[in-house]
């Protein structure tokens, strides 16, 4: 690294990366794979994701991410969409990540008895 | 009959008809036929959706997408997105597709506040480009192109930080003392040892968020003069330890490690050190006998890791926590991070609540926020509608917190004036079916378990400790038991050699200042009353309650039930051995534990 303008130009380049692009159906799938979202199951999830995907020949980026804290709702995952509008999915099951993907991410309906503010979830 | 591949339905509704909708029947009709697509796609008209104040509303099947305040401009849109090339007009879709399913929307989150874990659950921690986006590495730009070694530390002493591991020993003050001595090296490590039972906090800001502790031990570096740095992280934590050995690589590839970092004079190099599960190694001084390749023992301070710490060299140590506040310090500032939490305790702490409570998890609140909105507001209250009783603070170093105490703001200092302390983070909730002197046991036993064995007060003083505390679960207490334990609680403060073994008493002593009667209890009453003591327990068949249905004689384990069929049952104290399988098998109640 030589300078700050250095820096920033990696800044702008990854910011871009990041921006969730119209050409991957709009969406990118990112998954708590922290200790506690492995111990819960998150890597069988991220096979989940990436079966149906494949299944379905879409290309939505699906990426890791720490903990958020709520380890007992895990595995969870977040669905954001070119928007920016964040969906937290929990308590997934390879069951569910297929209707997701089936629903919210083709059909762009969110499935919201999964998320994370359904009644399932004691707040 | 004719069988179309996509259904439109637009609403024709009163409220939906006054906005339009009706045009928009047509528009969408003639756009259909202008792309030659009538024969696939039928329109219809539709009554009343009842999402009126969001209309008008159209929804197009097989999808069932739900658009909402359509208007004749949005037509065009969803004609050639939608139905001709088959994705979904997003910013269209109504409201309950959009809000609140997010998990900052929760209420779990509505009163945290996020420093240390701001990247948590935001970036890929194995993409350094992921870090950079959201200005990682900023801060370490500023530092060395713009600010002298005295203003990175006049900033963090300005700033008010605190250390996070538990003691909280004000950091601009440590990096000072440590940037005065003289040495021809200098040390920077951080602590991520994290032994309490309970806590996992600086597990996840090293699993999501590695280089922050990076950026930090590099900024902290520059600041005191120095160009090595050591990670002491513990061996359990293997997904903790991968992720930062893939961040030092990164970084060291960017040159964000390694030599003239950002074409200054500045060289940083950083080196993890594995832990091998000895709690004492979270010591500061034990930890830094474990850096050097010898038995992780602590040795008396002075002379304090400032003046000779790491091969005898002056040395810093911080905390995960700590270090994850530094880049967002000298990136916004001081007087910003003075702005929250309080004036003697500036800043967040990061929190993992566990036991009797309905959100475990791990929060990041505002110093000052009171016990009560931390259990209530954020944890959701204590499960089954039971009676909070207290929360433990400070792992085995720390101490209760009871009930009459849910109103105190939780800083450093009203922690240690109430008996606990801050401690690196571990908060459990306790109900009333907790007994208290069980509690003071468990962690008398973690910390017999863990004392190195160096000095004798902490050796021999927690074992006795120990035992007088088993002898008084075991209902075998004697008058006079709480007075041994305060002495030796005093004896093994006053003369322990390194801060673990001082703070080992803690759970005795505050649970003997809050909860005295429950020790009184125990030794003269022979009783538990929050039924957790076994040997003080008796399960009782109450003979009117019993129907001689024989459950209770098949699941125990010891046969001590007899009876015959449809007669009262008889629980034989002397076979009994208390499990408690007949209580949970009974389908009467008959059974009650006294």
């Amino acid at each position: 690294m030589k300078s700050i303008a250095e820096l920033d130009a990696i800044r702008k380049k990854a910011l871009n990366n990041m921006k969730v692009k119209k050409e991957n159906q709009g969406y990118k799938i990112v998954i708590g794979m922290a200790t506690c979202g492995i111990a819960a199951g998150a890597k069988p999830i991220m096979s989940a994701f990436i079966e149906q995907l494949e299944k379905r020949n879409i290309s939505v980026p699906v990426s890791k991410t720490g903990c958020v804290g709520v380890c007992r709702l895990e595995p969870m995952a977040d669905i954001i969409d070119d928007m920016g509008n964040k969906t937290t999915y929990i308590m997934l099951t390879p069951d569910k990540v297929e209707k997701i993907v089936q629903n919210h991410i083709i059909n762009g309906q969110v499935v919201s008895e999964f998320t994370i503010n359904s009644t399932q979830a004691i707040f | 009959m004719h069988i179309y591949s996509s259904h439109v339905l637009v609403c024709s509704g009163t409220t939906c008809s006054s906005k339009q909708s009706i045009l928009i029947i047509d528009k969408l009709k003639d756009g259909i036929k202008r792309k030659k697509l009538n024969e696939k796609i039928q329109v219809i008209t539709t009554s009343c959706f009842g999402l009126c104040t969001k209309g008008p509303i159209v929804v197009i099947y097989p999808e069932g997408a739900i658009y909402s305040n359509v208007t004749l401009n949005d037509i065009d849109e969803i004609i050639n997105e939608h139905l001709v090339n088959g994705r979904i007009v997003k910013r269209l879709l109504s409201g309950d597709n959009n809000e609140n399913n997010s998990y900052e929307t929760a209420d779990f989150f509505k009163k945290q506040e996020r420093i240390a874990l701001r990247n948590c659950g935001v970036i890929n921690p194995e993409m350094i480009e992921e870090y950079i986006a959201y200005d990682g590495y900023q801060a370490l730009g500023k530092v060395l192109t713009d600010m002298t070694p005295e203003q990175v530390i006049d900033k963090v002493l300005d700033s008010g930080l605190r250390g996070r591991g538990g003691a909280g020993f004000p950091t601009g003050r440590k990096w000072l003392f440590a940037a005065k001595a003289k040495g021809d090296k200098k040390y920077v490590c951080c602590n991520a040892d994290e032994g309490d039972p309970g806590a996992f906090m600086d597990r996840s800001i090293l699993e999501g968020d590695p280089h922050s502790i990076i950026e930090a031990m590099a900024i902290a570096a520059y600041g005191i003069g120095s160009d090595q740095g050591y990670i002491y992280v513990r061996a359990e934590y293997p997904i903790a330890v991968k992720r930062l050995n893939i961040a030092i690589k990164q970084a060291k590839d960017m040159g964000l490690l390694g030599d003239n970092i950002f074409e200054t004079d500045f060289s940083f190099n950083l080196e993890l050190r594995l832990g091998a599960g000895a709690f004492v190694c979270g010591e500061e001084t034990a930890l830094m006998t474990s850096i050097e390749g010898k038995r992780g023992e602590p040795r008396p301070r002075p002379p304090f890791p400032a003046n000779k710490g790491l091969f005898q060299k002056p040395t810093i140590l911080n905390n995960v926590e700590t270090l994850a506040n530094i880049p967002v310090i000298i990136l916004k500032g001081a007087n910003w991070f003075k702005t929250i939490g309080t004036k003697k305790s500036p800043g967040t702490k990061v929190f993992a609540i566990g036991g009797k409570i309905n959100n475990t998890g791990l929060v990041e609140i505002p110093m000052g926020t009171t016990l009560r909105e931390v259990i209530y507001d954020i944890g959701g209250g204590i499960p089954n509608g039971k009676k909070f009783k207290a929360a433990q603070t400070g792992g085995p170093s720390g101490g209760c917190i009871p009930a009459s105490h849910l109103d105190v703001p939780i800083e450093y200092d009203t922690l240690i004036e109430l008996g606990s302390m801050m401690g690196s983070g571990g908060l459990i909730i306790m109900d009333e079916d907790n007994c208290m002197v069980d509690i003071a046991k468990f962690f008398l036993e973690f910390s017999v378990d863990e004392s190195c064995g160096k000095c004798p007060p902490c050796r021999i003083g927690t074992k006795r400790m120990y035992e007088i505390l088993k002898r008084i679960t075991e209902g075998k207490g004697e008058v006079g038991d709480i007075k041994t334990l305060e002495e030796l609680s005093e004896t093994i403060q006053a003369a322990a050699l390194c801060g673990l073994g001082k703070s080992s008493p803690n759970p005795v002593l505050s649970t003997l200042r809050y909860f005295r009667h429950e020790y009184e209890e125990h030794i003269i009453n022979k009783r538990c009353s929050a039924g957790v003591c076994k040997e003080l327990l008796d399960y009782i068949i109450i003979p009117s309650d019993c129907k001689g249905c024989t459950k209770c004689i098949k699941v125990c384990p010891t046969k001590a039930i007899t009876g015959m069929i449809k007669e009262p049952h008889i629980i034989n104290q002397e076979e009994c051995i208390k499990c408690g399988a007949c209580l949970e098998a009974c389908p009467f109640g008959a059974i009650i534990r006294k």
